[in-house]
């Protein structure tokens, strides 16, 4: 079992005939996932990488059924293509492109909330259910099956969560990058109850940062809802005030969304909180032999 | 981005916003000049710095006659301005901005930010202007009146109802003027895709009008794109060169205080990995991601902009490799260490899409200075040490 995706999932790719579109899509197809074609306007009707080409998302959903979205168009358009995801019936749309407008994403995020479409991200690493359907740029290697959970908002730290995790002989479940842009799709909040509900996930890694209050939301949710273990790291303990450390999330305004203020909330909700991430593979290893 | 007082003062009148008049000046008798057009019979002089707090740090002053305007812009230009927000070193001050003395009855606060978890733009009012707004947040948080507006429908009668009346505003005409001034502020707010908008004082007159007395404009960097008038108001000298240099290079650089520098790619691991050298008893000296796309040039940069740190004792490369592959970032290490002369110790952390690769690329180099690591643990212990002078 996983969350959100799996090897049946039918993927299309926005911006798929793009060179970032190309090569990842390309990465994701080799990995296993099921992609079933692509939309680049004006070139419907083609094939790339062994798959159709649409012009539209609606031709490219009644024509393969496709239910999943993997976003990689330029940032000045992805409002656009989400919303559009959204319209054509798209349930879930992963949104990798990295730079698109606040104030785009304000109005889309709205647009597929009233179709009901869940969206990830903007600017995220995307979805991975381990050795079965990559949905994004992570490399697929590092994520072998196993029974732990991941949500992260940054990159990086996913794969150095989920490497810790493999080298500890344990593996993934699913692994979502949620991005740490100021709006974004799932968060904490909507994934950590599909991994309760998951009955593979026997363990969750969190791994948040600076900023904003997602991880304060997360420590009581987790407190009311979450009975299977939690391993934290929050990045950024060090980072000075002020300063914008290359998310837009990770900016702290006065004494709001610290480090060290999500780190107390989440001890208090009974997670187990690191304070490095090299810390992560360990502190997992511990809560699941306790079980 | 951020824009001056002066210039976003400029935004607020095209949106007939009600300011002051005033005028910007870079030298003492271009400060008389516009004093003199502006006609007085009071001045303010004001010290142009992306900063708040200026008035305490003596960067705003009170002129009552033109030699007093001459004296005070004298005083203040090439003054260097401290303030809570500038940091010790604090800023050199290159404009003056001349405007217009104004009749202050009382003073409010006013402003508009994104409101992240209501995922829309919230307007927060307060009675309480001229004040820390953060100290009244904390103090006398009924003292903020907030209210959020739906971009879906934009700025609604009731919205601005709800402003006035938890400004305790009731004559007629100021209760239209202040609905009036906080919508334009909305919708500049959105049509110029605005990060943050503060005024803080916004001053009520003695007649009962509103003007904005300061003004603070931040900017989505992504929508600068769309924007190019705004872009157009960047001011290179309030930027740091070192950051400025390295986002040429598609590297993200922020100058810490402590003793290792760190290369990292990503983020958060890039803070993860400053928190994890803290943790291990080190101090890290920079925030640098170098991105999704690193190569020899720029990892030679990242070098080059670390090591102009004199504090650097030792250098911990993290990278972990998911699209970036590792032995790409071996040779740029080789190719940088050719040229630049690295005369620290660098410890360097490869792991993820082609690590044993890199690992080999780096053993047969056999570089002077070059250590490797296994892991993030292992990598930053190593930093830690060598940066005491014991590895």
């Amino acid at each position: 079992m996983s969350i959100l995706v799996n090897k049946d999932t039918k993927v299309i790719v926005q911006g798929f005939t793009g060179k970032e579109g190309s090569f990842h899509a390309e990465q994701c197809l080799d990995y296993g996932t099921n992609i079933v074609g692509g939309v680049t306007p004006n070139k419907g009707g083609q094939e790339h990488l062994g798959k159709p080409v649409f012009n539209t998302v609606k031709e490219a959903v009644n024509t393969t059924g496709a239910t999943v979205s993997m976003i990689f168009v330029p940032p000045a358009f992805v409002a656009d293509a989400v919303m559009e995801a959204a319209d054509a019936g798209i349930e879930l749309a992963v949104i990798i492109t990295e730079g698109a407008p606040v104030r785009d994403m304000m109005y889309a995020k709205q647009y597929a909330t009233k179709h009901n479409m869940k969206t990830i991200g903007p600017n995220c690493p995307g979805i991975i259910t381990a050795q079965e359907c990559k949905i994004g740029i992570m490399p697929g290697m590092i994520f072998k099956k196993g029974n732990v959970g991941l949500i992260s908002k940054s990159g990086t730290l996913t794969y150095e969560g989920a490497n810790q995790v493999v080298k500890e002989g344990y593996g993934i479940t699913t692994a979502v990058g949620i991005g740490g842009d100021p709006i974004i799709g799932l968060s904490y909040k909507q994934i950590l109850p599909m991994f309760e509900e998951d009955p593979e996930t026997e363990a969750i890694v969190m791994i948040g940062e600076i900023g904003g209050d997602l991880e304060i939301q997360a420590a009581k949710l987790i407190k009311e809802q979450i009975t299977k273990p939690v391993v934290a790291f929050i990045a950024g303990q060090t980072a000075p005030k002020g300063k914008r450390m290359g998310h837009a999330g990770a900016i702290i305004s006065g004494s709001a969304g610290t480090a060290a203020e999500k780190m107390a909330a989440l001890e208090a909700s009974g997670v187990k909180v690191v304070v490095s991430p090299a810390e992560i593979g360990k502190a997992v290893a511990e809560v699941l032999a306790k079980k | 981005m951020n824009i001056h007082e002066y210039q976003a003062k400029q935004i607020f009148a095209k949106y007939g916003v009600p300011t002051p008049k005033g005028k910007i000046a870079h030298k003492v008798e271009e400060a008389v000049e516009n004093a003199k057009e502006l006609g007085g019979p009071i001045w303010v002089v004001k010290a142009q710095i992306h900063a708040g707090g200026r008035g305490l740090g003596g960067g705003v002053k009170l002129a009552k006659s033109l030699d007093e305007v001459r004296e005070l812009a004298d005083e203040i230009l090439g003054m260097t301005l401290v303030t809570h927000q500038t940091g010790p070193e604090g800023k050199l001050v290159q404009k003056v901005y001349i405007e217009d003395g104004a009749d202050i009855q009382d003073e409010l606060y006013l402003s508009v930010v994104l409101d992240r978890a209501a995922e829309m733009p919230i307007i927060m009012a307060s009675t309480e202007g001229g004040m820390d707004i953060e100290t009244v947040a904390e103090k006398t948080p009924e003292k903020i009146i907030k209210v959020q507006v739906d971009p879906s429908v934009g700025f609604q009668g009731f919205h601005g109802r709800e402003l006035v009346f938890g400004l305790g505003i009731t004559d007629k005409v100021q209760q239209k003027n202040m609905i009036d001034f906080a919508k334009k502020l909305y919708t500049l707010y959105m049509e110029n895709d605005a990060e943050m908008i503060e005024i803080n004082p916004l001053i009520r007159t003695g007649e009962g009008e509103f003007i904005a007395l300061d003004g603070k404009m931040g900017f989505d960097d992504s929508a600068l794109g769309r924007h190019p008038d705004i872009e157009a108001m960047r001011d290179l000298s309030e930027e740091d060169l070192d950051e400025r240099e390295a986002s040429k290079y598609g590297l993200s650089y922020i100058a810490l205080d402590g003793e290792i520098g760190c290369m990292v790619n990503g983020a958060g691991l890039a803070m993860g990995t400053m928190d994890t050298i803290n943790y291990m008893g080190g101090t890290p000296a920079n925030f640098l991601d170098v991105g999704g796309s690193a190569n020899a040039e720029t990892v030679a940069k990242g070098f080059e902009i670390i090591l102009k740190n004199p504090n650097v004792k030792a250098i911990f490369v993290n990278i972990f490799g998911g699209i970036v592959r590792c032995d790409r970032i071996a040779n740029g290490i080789l190719e940088a260490t050719k040229l630049v002369d690295v005369h620290v110790p660098v410890i360097v952390r490869l792991d993820g899409t082609n690590a044993p690769e890199a690992a080999e690329i780096l053993k047969n180099a056999n570089i002077k200075n070059v250590v490797p690591a296994t892991d993030l643990a292992d990598g930053a212990a190593k930093a830690v040490t060598a940066a005491k002078g014991e590895l």
